[in-house]
């Protein structure tokens, strides 16, 4: 089994150098694409592998490409922006490779810059994960001490200059929009669309913003071809993915797996089933903005299409496991906390109802719930719905608690009727 | 005032965007990593640094979580509260943290030794619970290892 964006990672130390990054093949990609391939074609072979993106909403990243206005006399400086916020309860999978692949992650940006024919590219990365600055920022000095990045990239005329900036930290850093106006120096909200980035980014010019995940592909499919990365996946859709798992299972951890593995294979196998004496009692498929699945659907693909056929979205491929010891009701009302925390206050249904959807939560777990307020619950997830806010953060928080009004409902009517919650202590 | 080593910190920062204000929370985070928080003079000091207003500044600082606006103790504590850590048991850390340590979230020791502070995940779910101190990661915590971790620490 192919594992291409995990192959050279160690499990230890430090990654590996640019010498021997090089001794792997690396930069041969990046050489092949400014040297023998023109943009159109670079952003051909991008679009002809169907790679989808790995942030969370699954955008095919070629159709994205396309929509930056290109060729001489468009508007510059346009933009790359590589984004490693990563901060979606449940994921870790963009750490893994930031912190071991540094380099890869570099020559992958310069060859996606090149094909958008952006003059300018930011890594962006969450506050928190300081051992990957460190490491990217050593991989940059690197490369562009040996001449991929700067004026003359690889000896060729192309030019490119990439700066990378550590977050101040915010979940909304992550969205596409928020990620754009931090960079600006402002505060991470969303901005009106059309026009979007692709067109009109960063200070107003056009701009690309990928998953780091998304972005580790691009120097595979130049060098290997559209056709080898669709054959890697298990079904319709190509390449590997970082699949997590975590929760009370035995052997919590992130596996490179070829896409559309099922959620059985990934919980059984490689996280070892459940622990004794928890068994599971459903999953976010995802990451925390993903609708539950149940053991039902243990055996559905883990990928775009299947996932959603099944209910819920593939997400960032990240698991975690409610078990049977562990209270739904108290599982939501995390979640809806930390996005009522991290909601930036641009949209009133979202600002003002996501407080009152985590405070109704904890008194239903404490068992403080009243009569109605299931009902008042389920009509508030319809204000949140998609179409209503500026961003997906609030459609995204209604994902799980929505899916677990249905399909834990006896938990939350047990609750309210009973004043108390049965389950222990998390964890316990 | 901004020490000279201070500004020339923050000019490396602005050298990397288009406009110097994209800068300010970068700048922010230069003032922070000198002396620990900052304060409403450092905060005047780094606008005037930046030619913005401290106000727009101010809305950066209340908008980024790592920015401290408050003084803190020499060790900030970072608990992911998210939803790995919930399940896998980090309300006991805190528990522990406010028994045996004196600590409850939000708060600083009378001493000025800890600070904690509640963290959305920190990609570490797999080593749930998880916390940072001091920009250093833990994971796989136990009451009893957070014990050792606490203690080496001056
Ligand atoms: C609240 C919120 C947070 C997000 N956080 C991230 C993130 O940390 N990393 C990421 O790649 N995408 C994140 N996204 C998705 C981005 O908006 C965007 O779709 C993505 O970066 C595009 O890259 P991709 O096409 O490679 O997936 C977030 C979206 C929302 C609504
Ligand atoms: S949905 Fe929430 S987080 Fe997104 S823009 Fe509106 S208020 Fe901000
Ligand atoms: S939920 Fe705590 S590190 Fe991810």
């Amino acid at each position: 089994m192919e594992r291409p964006l995990t192959e050279h990672i160690r499990a230890e130390g430090e990654p590996p150098t640019l010498a021997e990054y090089e001794r792997t093949g690396g930069y041969a990609a990046l050489r092949q694409a400014v040297g023998k391939m023109t943009p159109p074609e670079v952003r051909a072979a991008v679009a002809e592998s169907g790679l989808r993106g790995r942030g969370g909403a699954g955008f095919p990243t070629g159709k994205k490409w396309g929509f930056v206005p290109t060729g001489p006399g468009e508007s510059r400086p346009k933009y790359l922006v590589v984004n490693g916020d990563e901060m979606e309860p449940g994921t870790f999978k963009d750490r893994r490779l930031l912190e071991g692949d540094p380099h890869g992650l570099i020559e992958s940006t310069i060859i996606a810059a090149y094909a958008i024919e952006a003059e300018v590219a930011y890594i962006f990365v969450r506050w928190d994960y300081q051992t990957a600055a460190a490491r990217l920022g050593r991989a940059l000095a690197e490369a562009r001490a040996a001449g991929y990045v700067g004026r003359k990239v690889a000896g060729s005329d192309y030019g490119l200059e990439i700066y990378f900036h550590v977050s101040a930290g915010r979940y909304m850093c992550g969205e596409e929009e928020g990620l754009l106006n931090a960079l600006e120096g402002k505060r991470p909200t969303p901005r009106a669309k059309p026009p979007h980035p692709p067109v009109v980014g960063l200070w107003g010019k056009p701009t690309i913003v990928d998953n780091v995940e998304t972005m580790a592909w691009v120097r595979h499919i130049v060098g290997r071809g559209p056709a080898w990365f669709r054959g890697l996946g298990r079904g319709a859709e190509g390449g590997t993915k970082l699949y997590g798992a975590s929760g009370h299972v035995r052997r919590p951890g992130l596996w490179e797996l070829p896409m559309g593995t099922t959620a059985r294979e990934i919980i059984e196998e490689h996280a070892g089933g459940m622990r004794d004496g928890w068994s599971l009692r459903g999953f976010l498929p995802g990451g925390a903005s993903t609708d539950f699945l149940t053991a039902v659907h243990l055996d559905a693909a883990m990928d775009f299409g299947s996932l959603e056929q099944a209910g819920s979205r593939l997400g960032t491929g990240a698991i975690v496991v409610l078990d049977d010891r562990t209270c739904p009701v108290g599982f939501v009302a995390n979640l809806t906390a930390f996005f009522a925390r991290e909601s930036c206050g641009w949209c009133t249904p979202c600002r003002d109802g996501l407080p009152w959807m985590a405070r109704t939560l904890r008194a239903i777990e404490e068992g403080r719930g009243e009569a109605g307020d299931l009902a008042l619950l389920e009509e508030q997830t319809k204000f949140l719905a998609p179409g209503n806010t500026f961003c997906a953060l609030a459609p995204g928080a209604m994902e799980p608690l929505t899916s677990a009004l249905r399909l834990f409902r006896e938990d939350f009517e047990r609750h309210v009727a009973e004043g108390r919650c049965r389950y222990g202590r998390a964890g316990e | 005032m901004l020490t000279e080593q201070e500004r020339a910190e923050i000019e490396v920062h602005a050298a990397c965007y288009l406009h110097r204000r994209a800068a300010g929370p970068e700048a922010l985070k230069v003032v922070q990593a000198h002396r620990g928080w900052v304060s409403d003079e450092a905060l005047a000091d780094v606008a005037e640094a930046l030619g913005v207003t401290a106000t727009e500044l101010e809305s950066l600082a209340t908008a980024y979580t790592m920015i401290f606006r408050r003084p803190v103790g020499r060790h900030v504590i970072l608990l992911c509260d998210s939803v790995s850590c919930w399940v896998m048991g980090y309300e006991r850390l805190v528990e522990h943290l406010r028994s045996r340590w004196g600590v409850a979230l939000g708060e600083t020791t009378a001493d000025e030794r800890l600070t904690l502070l509640p963290a959305a995940c920190l990609g570490a779910c797999d080593r749930a619970p998880a916390l940072m101190i001091d920009g250093v990661l833990y994971g796989d915590l136990t009451v009893e290892k957070l014990d050792r971790i606490l203690e080496g620490l001056k």
